[in-house]
């Protein structure tokens, strides 16, 4: 008799042995959790059992504490007949026209990024595509939204190249351009470090796919890598608490193993078997592995689903049922299939030389049953653990600091005032961290697979083509700013949301889609659930205002060491449509003689600023004012002269101000610049003022007079700042100072590797 | 009648559309292959695109030398079938000993992507005959393990031999004397690292470059039916 028999935890021995101590609070379950565990079965939960709901119940996979306020999102989203899928689904889908359609979302991948940098960032990309396979879409594109403490810190060193080579490494592998992102440095990030994933697919409408297991008798299908004992844990016990100040604790068994390989036959396979019409209903296995599967298919659908463990390919002995249960192993999807075609479901996996089991069945009994070599070792309901889950309504506080925070403004701090201390100001803010050239990070991705990347980093926006034909294409950004939603997080996620927005905007193409991750320090603290509920109000009014819905995305509680958290910070992903894409507007100067013009008010805004931050190392005040209605006019305007073709080119103003985007238009064009600042103007604020709304626009000759007339009927304040110019070398400042291109280059360039060591 | 050229896909090709465009870009018939089909149904070249073949386990290419398809491709390009191997495709013909030398980590032993800059050596052979002998060309580098490395004897062979097809401008990956591609001696087997076709529209690449390859292997077929 085997072993194994006798220690496996079945229904009949917990009915037998009610008073068994078991470990609900080692998995991170509180007693009243447990309690309800025992009231909905009747009788004390196996060891499996108890797994599955100490991992369906867990912060990360439940939303127990950000769901009574992620409600928000669903009353207050606009309506829109494009939005084809939304909340809840694996990601929004969302149509561009009658035959096609787009799927996207962002997610965290934070806690395992930090314990194991180059894992941790590539299963992050690895879990967000398979979110997109799973809508039936092709993925086409990915994007990363990276921040991490200061660049100078040791620890650094060993987290950003980690995570730059996970990320490239899947990425690369897989083959998925990777069309631009943020990177970010702040101390608060330090031992939190943020990784947040953006994928994107499409697909043709009618094979939109869905998680539900529906059909009783239908046969339910592993597809993929065999499971192994990784990344058990991964959501109860990474993503859900915060790491201890002593760090002592070596959390590095719970982060997954990443195989980009077996990944892009995923892909191959699924999408084949999509299009022959074989899957009646499809999961991705991710955090949570097969419990999440399970239960959320088995609830989706007709109610009830028999499974038998042992079959289950395993690539290490001796695993337990509630082992296999947990393992978070890489690259599976679950299938739910007619029995008919489960032949050639098996026979087109084996053609690409991936696994597929059949492990189950779909049955109507309202139970998940699952069987381990004939005995019972699970008999719940699925929508205990799935959907009802429990939910708090966590205590929520203004912090106290507040109030002193905001009378602390940066603008009162002491400012250059001659040009030769402005000229300097302009050098050192292009070599600072946040603003220097991130090549040295992009050039560890490939932009380029598929053919049909227009624009990506370092762009506003990723645009890539979707029809050779028509032309039709989308653009995609991804920002965030935790400084300005530290000092107001309502504010300072309307501003993540206005520059994602504009960003968009800025290459032509309309927004119409958000995509959220939310990342956040401990939800048990009432002052970071303040900020908490504070961001997703100003994000939900702010798409409100908009009129372009939210989607999907991710929270991420717990960045925080000990009592210290990071800034709250909301990245927003801002999806937009192009009719044409060859008549994107790039970044750059276009061609010499052409005028350059600022759109939008310049106003001294420069609290929050990475000027205050860089050179004063301050953090305080009140963040620039959002105008979400200006931002409407002013995406209308610039699609508007997308489609004229009357820009030559398009920058958006934020970190760093209009002194940065100079700086960066300059270096990725050949030409240079002849900027005079309108009379009265104080030259340091109106180069380093974080006022938002604002666009630096380059207007072919014989154009000036048309957008001039179309922004003024659009009540949008244009100003001319000067020409480009072949003959001007760099940045001349007239009445103040000239930059050459080669000071600005030695400046801007260079420096990640150059502070990283390498 | 179109030159109908095959495009290898092995488990983990990444670049086999972006191939198939180019082809059709440049006036040619792509023809989809499978690596464990020995048939190649007649095509009149072949393109091994980019990516990483079987996940590149044990080294690049190394394990695709040994498919149904090659040992076809290998038998074809002795009788004198045009074969062009990028990146991935370059390190397949260097396992499979079609080309010498062997491509190894990046100096900087980091992946690196960029548009980089190239001189066409020699305009002698089937995929480069449309380009003057030390033309400049623009077209984009991705890989983490492209640093052409051989003996010195070999390299003293190949240079004397007019072998090296394509010369780093601006060296990405530390490879030896900046090679950037070479042929075999018949001059209708072309390895080389950057990509062609990832320069093929004014909108997307850098460049229009890399139409001018498959445009050499398109005359040099014609050039060899008019005969």
């Amino acid at each position: 008799m085997s072993p194994l028999k006798v220690a496996v935890d079945t229904v009949g021995v917990a009915e037998a042995t009610p008073d068994e101590k078991q470990p609900w609070a080692e998995l991170g379950l509180k007693e009243d959790e447990y309690q309800r565990i025992r009231e909905i079965l009747g009788r004390r939960p196996t060891q499996s059992e108890l797994a599955m709901y100490s991992i369906m119940w867990s912060e990360h996979c439940s939303y127990k504490s950000s769901k009574v306020h992620l409600r928000q999102f669903g009353q207050k989203n606009p309506k829109t007949p494009r939005l084809l899928a939304g909340i809840g689904e694996n990601a929004g889908v969302i149509a561009i026209d009658d035959h096609v359609a787009v799927t996207f979302k962002v997610e965290s991948h934070n806690h395992p990024s930090y314990v194991e940098p180059k894992q941790g960032a590539a299963t992050g990309v690895g879990g967000i595509i398979r979110d997109i396979i799973a809508m039936g879409a092709r993925p086409i594109a990915v994007m990363d939204s990276l921040r991490f403490g200061a660049i100078d810190h040791p620890d650094t060193a060993r987290v950003l190249p980690g995570v730059v080579d996970g990320i490239g490494h899947y990425g690369n592998c897989v083959g998925l351009p990777n069309i631009g992102g943020e990177t970010y440095f702040d101390p608060c990030y330090q031992g939190n470090p943020l990784v947040n994933a953006l994928s994107v697919g499409v697909l043709p409408r009618e094979r939109l796919q869905s998680m539900q297991a529906s059909g009783v008798g239908n046969t339910v299908i592993l597809l993929g890598a065999k499971t192994g004992r990784d990344g058990i844990g991964g959501v109860s016990v990474l993503a859900s608490a915060t790491f201890s100040e002593s760090g002592e604790d070596d959390a590095r068994p719970s982060v997954q193993v990443g195989d980009p390989f077996t990944e892009k036959l995923l892909i191959e396979v699924c999408l084949e078997l999509f299009d022959a019409g074989l899957v009646v209903g499809v999961q991705d296995l991710g955090g949570a592995g097969l419990t999440c599967a399970l239960s959320e298919t088995a609830a989706a659908g007709d109610g009830g689903m028999h499974v038998d463990l042992e079959l289950v390919p395993l690539r290490a002995k001796g695993m337990e049922p509630h082992d296999i249960l947990a393992s978070e192993s890489q690259e599976r999807m679950l299938l739910i299939v007619d029995p008919a075609k489960a032949e050639e479901v098996l026979e087109r996996s084996r053609r690409w030389g991936l696994l597929a089991t059949e492990i189950g069945t779909v049955t109507d009994s309202g139970r998940l049953v699952v069987d381990f070599h004939g005995q019972t070792v699970v008999d719940v309901p699925p929508k205990s653990l799935a959907d009802e889950g429990p939910v708090y309504n966590r205590p929520i506080a203004e912090p106290n600091d507040l109030g002193l925070i905001a009378v602390d403004r940066a603008e009162t701090l002491p400012r250059p005032t001659t040009d030769a201390e402005i000229r300097q100001t302009v050098l050192d803010m292009a070599a600072s961290p946040n603003l220097c050239d991130k090549s040295w990070i992009t050039e560890q991705y490939d932009p380029s697979v598929f053919g049909n990347t227009v624009l990506g980093a370092p762009h506003d926006a990723g645009v890539v083509r979707l029809d050779e034909r028509t032309g039709v294409g989308i653009a995609i950004s991804l920002d965030g700013n935790g400084r300005f939603a530290r000092l107001d997080p309502y504010t300072g996620a309307q501003l993540a949301l206005a520059e994602a927005y504009r960003n968009v905007a800025v290459t032509g193409a309309t927004p119409i889609a958000v995509s959220d991750c939310l990342n956040f320090g401990s939800p048990e603290d009432p002052h970071v659930m303040w900020q908490f509920e504070r961001a997703v109000t100003g994000i939900a009014d702010g798409c409100q205002q908009l009129g372009i819905p939210v989607t999907g995305g991710n929270v991420s509680f717990y960045n925080q060491t000990g009592r210290d958290a990071i800034h709250p910070t909301p990245v927003i992903g801002v999806l937009g449509v192009i009719d044409d894409v060859r008549q994107r507007i790039p970044l750059g100067l276009g061609r010499t003689g052409d005028t350059i013009a600022l759109i939008g008010t310049t106003a001294e805004e420069l609290s929050g600023s990475e000027w205050a931050s860089v050179t004063h190392g301050h953090l305080g005040g009140v963040p620039p004012k959002v105008d979400l209605d200006h931002e409407m006019r002013l995406a209308e305007l610039l699609s508007r002269l997308a489609k004229t073709e009357q820009l030559a080119a398009a920058h958006d103003l934020s970190d760093g101000g209009l002194a940065q985007t100079l700086v960066e238009a300059i270096c990725h064009s050949g030409l240079g610049a002849q900027i005079l600042l309108p009379e009265g103007a104080d030259p340091f604020v109106y180069l380093f003022s974080e006022s938002s709304g604002r666009v630096l626009v380059v207007i072919p000759r014989g154009q000036e007079l048309a957008v001039r007339s179309a922004c003024e009927q659009r009540g949008l304040p244009i100003t001319p700042l000067g020409v480009t110019d072949a003959n001007t070398d760099g940045l001349h400042l007239r009445d103040h100072f000239d930059i050459t291109r080669a000071e600005l280059e030695a400046s801007w360039k260079g420096r990640i590797g150059a502070r990283l060591g390498e | 009648m179109t030159a109908r050229i095959g495009i290898v896909t092995f488990p983990g090709s990444l670049d086999d559309r972006d191939a198939a465009r180019a082809v059709h870009l440049a006036g040619g018939e792509p023809v989809a292959l499978w690596h464990d089909d020995a048939q190649i149904y007649g095509v009149d070249a072949v393109y091994l695109p980019g990516g990483f073949s079987y996940g590149d386990a044990l080294r690049s290419g190394a394990i695709a030398r040994f498919s149904q398809v090659m040992d076809t491709i290998k038998a074809a390009a002795a009788q004198g079938m045009p074969v062009l191997g990028v990146c991935n495709g370059f390190q397949v013909l260097c396992e499979s000993h079609m080309l010498p030398g062997a491509l190894t980590r990046n100096a900087h032993l980091r992946y690196r992507s960029r548009p980089q800059r190239l001189r066409v050596e020699t305009g002698r052979t089937a995929w480069t005959n449309a380009f003057p002998d030390g033309a400049e060309v623009l077209i984009p580098v991705k890989h983490g393990e492209g640093r052409y490395v051989a003996d010195e004897a070999t390299l003293d062979e190949l240079e004397a031999a007019g072998r090296v097809v394509f010369r780093y401008l601006d060296n990405p990956n530390g490879s030896m004397r900046d090679i950037a591609g070479v042929s075999n001696e018949a001059g209708n087997v072309v390895g080389l690292m950057p990509h062609p076709e990832h320069a093929v529209e004014a909108l997307i690449g850098p460049s229009t470059d890399g139409l001018g390859v498959v445009a050499s292997v398109l005359a040099h077929l014609s050039e060899g039916a008019a005969r």
